[in-house]
């Protein structure tokens, strides 16, 4: 029921305490009345009722206790409520984004994830945008929650203060998988953390990359693979030939499909060209059978990236 | 005074009985009595809840085990749309006030007929009208709206179902209740008997003009609203789609403008009914008449002004956070005071434990709680933790359903002698309420423990440690669905085979149970008696 995995969690739940303990205060003061009144006055036992139409006195007292005694749980909410607003300076920024169906996180110094990795006791502020539609970044046992709205930048902090891998869960409904909107988010040690931070350097990766199989296709279709996870094209696109929620990866690429072009059908060979437009253009051509449900990846994806995906696709016959 | 100048004969016939112009079905779709439209609503409105009972039980029974149990995503997103739009639009909000309010709001103030009868057909065509046009988006095009019954821009501008049409019908919906409220408000300024000073009326009727003034001002809002929507999806004019220019927070206010009152336009009938019913089963007066009354016009007034509360976590402003989180503590102590006040009615009466009381009594329970976790939800830092998770399902169905429904099955088990002269089985009666009430709480206390752990809603699936509790609340909707249509198997079958009721079967004082059971087409043959005090047994009435 409650949690301390971070330090906002601590504030979230002093104040549900107290609201809680308020509210059973009540809850068993109404509920008794109640059944002692019923019991006591039911008509076998008090057929003469009296006509007792009010008392001025009783009236004060129950507006005004009320009234003292929301003031006071409003006041706690908002000062709880304050000290989430206000991420402390200095606190390490991540990028985050959304869109459907997949979180995507960066770090300032260029790493992509698709599982967020923070450091133990460090605050840590997420800058939230979406790509498509609403989307709420919500991490239930932080008690930490914003919405992820597009064409603005929200925020919220936190610092964790228990190790482990907690759940990222989209809260605000964004259509057909919004249930399966999920990562995690991993608290780690710091010096594991800088560890991971310094070894995912994009360039490091590259370098890795390079020097194991040169700047060849093979490893063009390494970071494609990877692409294709972190930037969420997987969440609708499967590569394996399973049936999502639009074309799998599989056998893709020279295939020959029939899309809806403005009203018309027509059939198309799926080359380097069609795939680049489909990722900046998505909604010029619809695949038959499909919804119009991908959102434009034009300044998102790098062109080389693109041919990264393109090789990627590509090896998946 | 003297008395009034009626033709006995032509008005002792009740109305279910007496001949208009019109034959079989057309006596009812076209009649301007207040009593039949009140009785087209019941229809509609009972029939749309049962259909969205059902709706609602299948989503449940999708919970019952983690991935896909009975439907794919896309129905089961259908689903949670089309029991949203139909408990909130077909059946809560025309609710009690377009069934009850029609058929009482002129007999309680001893008037022969709402101000503007014609009028008040219209409401209902309007609100068959939109009903249909809701339904038919679910056959026509691409299929019903996906998107939840909030229509949230950018995703309803977006998606592919059939939003327009949707949106279209709530619009017609809109009118509908604007008509009606604008027809009680006349209504009980210029019909009153003339005897019957403002506080002489039943607290039925303060509740319903509070209703009716929230009714006018704040449903234009929802109108214009989604006309915007409609345009921005037919004609691609960017209001609300970030990707035109537009600013997806701005719908999310006006939605609210119209959809936080329209929660009052909801639950202030309902409590209404109770300040009827606990005091005719107390036999005794109503305690703070006046605190009651006024409590009303408080709600209605403050109930306007706390919208922001649905977009703690939107992204708008922190003062705007606060004020409106200030100003959301505010409008509850009105509610509270009206609990103490009804709890209050409950000492040194002489109670009776009739199926309409139990109703009462069960409403004071599942309301506190709705209205408690509503302050939790109005408390800024607890609210981020439970916003659009099952907490808020839960709170809401504590309000609406506990709330509200209870308030008009009460209602309904109340004046069903009244509104068609025969009563029902009490002991079925009491055991469909057992098992309502009983599997109501199981499913929805479960969801509030959900909700706080972070089960977010609108979730075709859910985690493994969700599992448990999911379990326990569908077996809970199972209970809750028998208790249901216990309820109505009872009325209906006491509808056709019922025993004759007397006029006055609980010993109410107020103006209806003063004239025959179901009451003439004139509502009165005689002039009633106004009390002084609507409530008190058999009290003075008032002279001059």
């Amino acid at each position: 029921m409650f949690s301390s995995a971070a330090n906002i969690a601590e504030k979230v739940d002093f104040v549900f305490a107290l609201v809680l303990g308020i509210s059973i205060f009540f809850m068993v003061l109404i509920t008794t009345l109640l059944v002692v009144f019923v019991l006591k006055y039911r008509r076998s036992r008090h057929p003469k009722a009296e006509n007792i139409r009010g008392n001025t006195a009783l009236e004060i007292t129950w507006t005004v206790i009320p009234t003292i005694l929301v003031l006071i749980m409003f006041y706690y909410g908002w000062i709880s409520f304050g000290f989430m607003r206000k991420a402390p300076p200095g606190a390490m920024e991540v990028k985050v984004t959304g869109r459907m169906w997949s979180w995507l996180f960066e770090y300032e110094n260029g790493i992509q994830s698709d599982t967020l990795y923070v450091p133990y006791g460090k605050p840590v502020k997420l800058i939230l945008s979406s790509q498509d539609v609403i989307h709420s970044l919500f991490i239930p046992a932080f008690r930490v929650k914003q919405d992820v709205v597009p064409g603005m930048t929200n925020s919220l902090w936190f610092t964790a203060q228990e190790l482990g891998t907690y759940d990222i869960l989209c809260a605000e409904y964004c259509g057909l998988q919004h249930a399966y909107m999920l990562a995690a988010v991993k608290v780690v040690p710091e010096e594991e953390f800088l560890h991971w931070y310094e070894t995912n350097r994009p360039e490091a990766t590259q370098e890795e990359v390079t020097a194991q199989e040169g700047a060849s296709s093979a490893g063009s279709v390494k970071r494609g693979e990877r692409l294709v996870r972190i930037r969420g094209c997987i969440a609708c696109h499967s590569t394996d030939g399973s049936p999502r929620v639009s074309p799998s990866f599989k056998g893709l690429y020279g295939s020959t499909t029939t899309v809806i072009t403005g009203d018309k059908e027509r059939q198309v060979v799926v080359d380097d060209e069609y795939i680049r437009r489909s990722m900046l253009e998505p909604n010029a051509d619809i695949v038959k059978g499909f919804q119009p449900l991908m959102p434009s990846q034009k300044g998102v994806v790098t062109e080389e990236e693109i041919r990264d995906i393109i090789a990627y696709i590509k090896s998946l016959k | 005074m003297a008395q009034p100048a009626v033709i006995e004969s032509s008005t002792e016939v009740s109305f279910l009985q007496a001949r208009g112009r019109f034959r079989g079905i057309f006596s009812w779709i076209f009649s301007t009595d207040h009593k039949r439209i009140g009785l087209l609503y019941l229809t509609g409105i009972l029939t749309f809840f049962s259909v969205a009972v059902i709706l609602g039980f299948l989503m449940r029974l999708e919970q019952l085990s983690e991935g896909p149990t009975i439907v794919q995503p896309q129905a089961y997103n259908t689903l949670f749309t089309l029991h949203g739009v139909i408990m909130i639009f077909l059946f809560i909000i025309p609710g009690i006030p377009a069934i009850f309010g029609n058929f009482f709001l002129p007999i309680q103030i001893g008037a022969r007929d709402v101000a503007f009868p014609r009028l008040n057909l219209l409401s209902w065509w309007l609100y068959i009208t939109g009903a249909i046009l809701a339904l038919a988006s679910l056959f026509l095009g691409p299929g019903f709206a996906d998107t939840g019954w909030t229509f949230y821009v950018p995703y309803s501008i977006r998606t592919g179902t059939n939003v327009s049409l949707a949106l279209f019908a709530a619009f017609i919906l809109g009118f509908s209740s604007i008509l009606t409220g604008l027809n009680f408000i006349t209504t009980i300024h210029r019909l009153r008997h003339p005897k019957m000073g403002w506080f002489n009326m039943p607290l039925f009727q303060w509740s319903l003009y509070a209703t009716s003034w929230v009714q006018i001002v704040a449903t234009p809002i929802l109108g214009i609203t989604l006309l915007l929507v409609l345009f921005e999806r037919l004609f691609g004019i960017g209001i609300f789609d970030p990707a035109k220019g537009g600013d997806p927070i701005l719908f999310q206010h006006l939605f609210w403008i119209y959809s936080h009152p329209a929660v009052y336009i909801m639950i202030l009938p309902a409590m209404g009914v109770i300040s009827e019913l606990i005091p005719t089963f107390a036999n005794r007066t109503i305690f703070g008449y006046r605190f009651i009354a006024y409590s009303s016009l408080a709600i209605a007034t403050v109930g306007n002004l706390v919208w922001a509360h649905h977009m703690f976590v939107s992204g708008q402003s922190y003062t705007a956070d606060v004020v409106f989180s200030l100003l959301t503590f505010l409008v509850a102590i009105p509610s509270a005071i009206k609990v103490f006040n009804w709890l209050a009615t409950l000492y040194k009466g002489s109670i009776v434990l009739e199926p309409p009381m139990l109703w009462a009594l069960s409403f004071l329970f599942t309301f506190t709680i709705g209205g408690l976790t509503g302050i939790m939800q109005g408390t800024l830092a607890i609210n981020v933790q439970v916003h659009d998770t099952y907490f808020v399902v839960g709170h809401f169905h504590y309000v609406m359903f506990g709330g509200t429904g209870f308030a008009l099955f009460g209602a309904l088990h109340y004046w069903f002698p009244k509104m068609f002269g025969k009563m029902y089985n009490r002991k079925v009666a009491t055991a469909a309420w057992l098992l309502t009430f009983i599997g109501f709480n199981v499913l929805y206390f479960t969801m509030l423990v959900l909700g706080w752990e972070g089960m977010p809603r609108r979730y075709y699936d859910h985690l493994p440690q969700f599992h448990t509790e999911h379990v326990i609340a569908t077996v809970g909707s199972w209970v809750l669905v028998l208790g249901i249509f216990l309820m109505f198997g009872n009325l209906l079958y006491a509808l056709f085979r019922g025993k004759k009721a007397p006029a006055n079967p609980w010993n109410g004082n107020t103006l209806e149970w003063k004239t025959s059971s179901p009451p003439p087409v004139e509502n009165f043959v005689h002039e009633p008696e106004v009390q002084v005090d609507p409530y008190e047994p058999n009290g003075e009435t008032v002279h001059g």
